[in-house]
């Protein structure tokens, strides 16, 4: 009897060692000797950008294998809470640094160097069998989207419209996509009609309005690219016309004012370790060629070559923050 | 009460419709799991191969491998393991055989009992002030197992003390009256008969510690890692969050690679209930009074 309480001892003990060393287990990675180069490079933020980082730190390892990248999803405020810390190198923002984040970074004498590396453009989508949408204006989507809006049905919104109820579908409060819809369409960020249904997760959303005929809802451009099949893409007309939003459209700036800018902030600090500034070299570089497959749409390649010139002087500060970007092309910003 | 009829059509009756209601609840859960499991292999079957295991995360949906969340998740289950067993077990221990039952015991005991039932993502708070900022242990493997270790204190606790109670007193009376000390007494006796039932609460504390998402999110748990971590003190990524980054994707066939991910997160999980099945049943064959 002795023997065998011991034995289920051991073997409890026996497990939990051996899962240990299994864990432990080193594996052989392929060792490649082009690069030198080693370390960390920690990057975190925002899910929007999330692809994007993670194309550049997928080709980035192929030059440098040594170079261990890690890159993080906590949302842009997430992200900056950690970027203002100094625990991070890079962060991935959706919206360009806000006052408040500023003011915290000056605390701790963080600085930041500001680069835009893509496009995101918002869409606005109906159901695939909404056959009387053919544009909407922005003053229209003012008035179906404003704190308080009175519209109920289509015929709300044009009286020729049909009279069904208009079901709205955006995304989470929390997301810099919603920030930037709010800013754009309602003149301030996070002022919005709130009886519209939300998720986290943009997937749900074009679930929710694949499968409601009188559904209207907005999302990130990627989104309405993988799901063109079950969508239809409203024209927006933002006082010009209406312009369907595309990879000419978005950028060369004539889809407005729901196009926005997407950036990543990287410490000065950090760029004094070669491994980061050479792959945030590397990303600037790059970068043009990856954002289409991931659904983004890449910005004019003046405004790389830029951002490349303001990380090799070292130049901090945002030219975004604090001011209504929409509607603004990104190289007048930059060359002023 | 004259008319009582042990025979009665409509007792028969009752009988018969109680049980089929509990039945037919059995068969709706399993039901569920069953739908779970052929949908996800539908369509995350095809993407699942070695390749899929020794790959690390990818933009291709094709290329997008496992690899760094399931070496991510094993050292983390297995540092949780050996960080909550032991604390937890002696803690139950202490509690039922030596703690005398008075006022700080009935405090202790409500104390934990409401710990079971804090939000994860407070643990979450707690592990960032404390693990990774205070005691500067990083966004690192052993901040995480740390936090997840108090997460599942209280389960393995609570389940614990309960296996301690069903031992009836007469064994350790008997083991008293031969002369044994407490010591003996829990050691020799005590705990290998409750053995059963601390390990059902293991394996209750292990699967959530496995499928626990928001509070190592808080603590700095990675999406993208292109390495496996060599020590405690290294960065990493669980299954967990490399599922729910894959299916948020707009590429629907990243929505398949999710599921493929979701196999193995069940196949890690099952099999490590299986092995704590096994050893369950092996000392319940053992002991019985």
């Amino acid at each position: 009897m002795n023997i065998n309480k011991k034995s289920i001892i051991s073997v409890l003990l026996n497990l939990s060692i051996a899962i240990l060393v299994v864990s432990c287990g080193g594996n052989n990675e392929k060792s490649n000797t082009q690069s030198k180069l080693s370390g960390y490079v920690k990057v975190d933020g925002s899910s929007t950008v999330f692809p994007i980082t993670e194309a550049v730190a997928e080709e980035f390892r192929k030059v440098h294998p040594k170079v261990r990248v890690t890159v993080g999803v906590s949302g842009t405020g997430g992200g900056f809470k950690k970027f203002v810390m100094g625990e991070i190198d890079i962060n991935d923002a959706s919206r360009p640094i806000k006052g408040k984040e500023i003011k915290k970074a000056n605390e701790n004498v963080i600085g930041f160097i500001e680069l835009p590396i893509a496009f995101d453009g918002l869409s606005v989508v109906v159901n695939k069998y909404n056959n009387w949408t053919d544009y909407l204006t922005k003053e229209e989507l003012h008035t179906i989207w404003k704190p308080g809006s009175t519209v109920k049905t289509w015929a709300d919104v044009r009286p020729e419209w049909p009279e069904k109820e208009i079901k709205l579908y955006g995304p989470g409060t929390d997301s810099g996509t919603f920030d930037y819809f709010t800013e754009a369409i309602n003149g301030k960020s996070q002022v919005c009609r709130s009886d519209f249904s939300k998720s986290e997760d943009d997937n749900v959303l074009v679930q929710g309005i694949a499968g409601d005929k009188y559904s209207l809802g907005f999302f990130g451009f990627a989104y309405y690219k993988e799901n063109k099949d079950k969508l239809n893409i409203v024209p927006i007309d933002g006082g010009n016309g209406p312009v369907t939003p595309s990879e000419k459209t978005i950028n060369n700036g004539t889809y407005q004012p729901l196009s926005r800018p997407i950036f990543i902030y990287v410490n000065p600090e950090s760029i004094k370790k070669p491994e980061v500034k050479t792959f945030v070299e590397f990303y600037l570089e790059n970068t043009k060629h990856l954002v289409s497959e991931v659904g983004y749409v890449a910005l004019p390649d003046k405004v790389y070559e830029l951002g490349l010139n303001r990380l090799n002087k070292g130049v901090t500060g945002s030219v975004f923050s604090g001011r209504n970007t929409v509607g603004v092309k990104i190289e007048d910003l930059f060359t002023k | 009460m004259n008319n009582f009829n042990l025979n009665s059509a409509k007792r028969k009756k009752n009988e018969r419709i109680f049980k089929y209601l509990c039945q037919l609840f059995t068969w709706m859960s399993l039901l569920i799991l069953l739908v779970l499991i052929y949908h996800v292999s539908i369509q995350g079957l095809h993407y699942l191969n070695l390749d899929f295991l020794n790959n690390y995360p990818s933009r291709f949906p094709d290329k997008a491998g496992i690899k760094s969340a399931l070496w991510g998740s094993t050292w983390l289950i297995s540092l949780v393991f050996i960080l909550s067993v032991p604390i937890g077990v002696a803690s139950a221990i202490y509690l039922e055989e030596y703690e005398k039952k008075g006022r700080l015991a009935r405090l202790i005991e409500i104390n934990i009992a409401n710990l079971a039932g804090v939000p994860s993502i407070v643990y979450g708070i707690l592990g960032l002030t404390i693990f990774v900022r205070f005691f500067a242990l990083d966004r690192s493997l052993i901040a995480g197992a740390l936090t997840m270790s108090l997460l599942v204190l209280p389960v393995i606790i609570i389940a614990a003390r309960e296996a301690l109670r069903a031992v009836p007193q007469s064994i350790r009376h008997g083991a008293y009256a031969l002369g044994a000390t407490q010591w003996q007494t829990i050691y020799h006796h005590v705990l290998p008969a409750s053995l059963p039932g601390i390990l059902t609460g293991v394996i209750l504390a292990m699967s959530r510690a496995i499928g626990e998402t928001a509070p190592l999110i808080m603590i700095g748990a990675l999406t993208y890692v292109a390495f496996i971590p060599e020590s405690v003190m290294d960065p990493f990524s669980t299954l967990p969050i490399q599922i729910f980054n894959w299916a948020s994707r707009p590429q629907a066939a990243f929505e398949e690679v999710a599921a493929a991910g979701i196999i193995v997160l069940l196949l890690v999980l099952l099999t490590m209930n299986a092995t704590a099945v096994l050893i369950r049943n092996y000392a319940q064959r053992k002991y019985r009074w």
